[in-house]
């Protein structure tokens, strides 16, 4: 390491405010004293629908379709929670259920 | 439809009379607590591996006990330990972290409207806004007896309690772990597959879902994992922001 102490502080207080910015900007810039504009509102409905589905992607973004196991397990696993959810609607199940099955195919078969 | 409500924050003066304060935590703590079981699972296991990850680069366990904390955003702290490897230079780590964790202001203006009147907790609640906990709170649904602020202070804190706790664990003995633990992080994916599911049976359209998939996607294929967060988001706004018109019609009934 080459950064002294100091130095090591100062980068991650950069980390630290730069992540704090990202998650207080909207808070405040539409306090909740003040009538938040009409189009923040919509958004606030319709953008968290959508924040999800990105989060899904996200989470699945490192499966490469031309190599390795060709996201066959994820796509398995993916599968199972929602074959798990859709019949027993219960999260805990839906989750363990798909992550096993997951841990199986990666550990033993891919 | 949402004008300025007065809402009252149910931890203050206003708390039913015969409920003693003790109560009502204990009441959201055990509304919140099932909630985040996924994420004691997946927070551990991620978090420990982030401990291990900086053990493995020479760091004391201080650094990931002391990051997880102060950051609590995870890809931006395994981001980090390269930073603190590299060279000094500040304002790229901060415009850096910017651009990677740019998807907290979707989950801010998100909020605006669940996070108003719950008092003071809301500056820590915004503090620890991680995707998992952006993703419970937006979703739950708490019994109408049981205060809302509080369970989503709960599920807040508690999943930065098993990060910390993760990493730190991870940083001092990480080295010691033999179990197989390879693919538990498909536990994380599998908790925002749910929440969609969750989120599509209540939904009367999915234009939105739809269009948070197929945006991601897209931009997915085109720049990358690495690069494809800011134009997917920058996408989905400008689709929904077109859409506003026709899907604002059909909604009047609904919210």
């Amino acid at each position: 390491m080459t950064m002294s102490i100091g130095q090591q502080i100062i980068m991650i207080a950069m980390v630290v405010l730069g992540t704090m910015l990202t998650r207080y900007l909207p808070f405040l810039v539409f306090p909740q004293g003040k009538p938040t504009p009409k189009y923040i509102q919509y958004l606030g409905k319709v953008l968290p629908a959508a924040v999800i589905g990105l989060l899904v992607v996200y989470s699945l973004k490192d499966i490469h379709v031309f190599k390795g196991s060709h996201g066959i397990p994820e796509l398995i696993g993916v599968a199972v929670v929602v074959l798990l959810h859709v019949w027993k609607k219960q999260m805990f199940l839906s989750i363990a259920g798909g992550t096993i099955i997951y841990m199986v195919l990666v550990q033993t078969i891919f | 439809m949402h004008e300025q409500r007065e809402f009252i924050p149910l931890d203050k003066e206003q708390t039913p009379m015969d409920t003693p304060k003790r109560t009502i935590w204990i009441q959201a703590l055990k509304v919140a607590f099932p909630h985040t079981i996924p994420i004691l699972a997946g927070f551990t296991f991620l978090g420990i591996a982030y401990g291990i990850f900086m053990h493995s680069l020479g760091f004391h366990a201080m650094y990931p006990f002391i990051i997880s904390m102060v950051v609590f955003a995870g890809s931006m702290e395994f981001i980090t330990a390269n930073l603190l490897l590299g060279a000094f230079n500040p304002v790229y780590a901060f415009f850096l972290t910017i651009m990677v964790n740019a998807r907290h202001l979707f989950y801010g203006i998100s909020l605006l409207d669940t996070y108003k009147g719950i008092g003071k907790k809301k500056w820590y609640m915004i503090f620890g806004l991680c995707d998992e906990s952006f993703a419970i709170n937006q979703s739950i649904d708490v019994p109408k007896n049981v205060d809302k602020g509080l369970v989503m202070f709960f599920v807040t804190i508690l999943n930065q309690i098993y990060w910390v706790v993760g990493a730190t664990i991870g940083g001092v003995f990480g080295y010691l772990i033999t179990f197989n633990t390879e693919g538990l992080e498909f536990v994380m994916t599998a908790l925002f597959v749910v929440i969609f599911i969750e989120q599509w049976m209540k939904e009367d359209r999915h234009v939105s879902s739809l269009v948070g998939i197929a945006a991601s996607v897209v931009c997915l294929l085109l720049f990358g994992k690495d690069t494809f967060i800011i134009p997917a988001m920058i996408a989905i706004l400008g689709i929904l922001t077109l859409a506003r018109k026709p899907l604002e019609k059909g909604r009047v009934s609904v919210q």
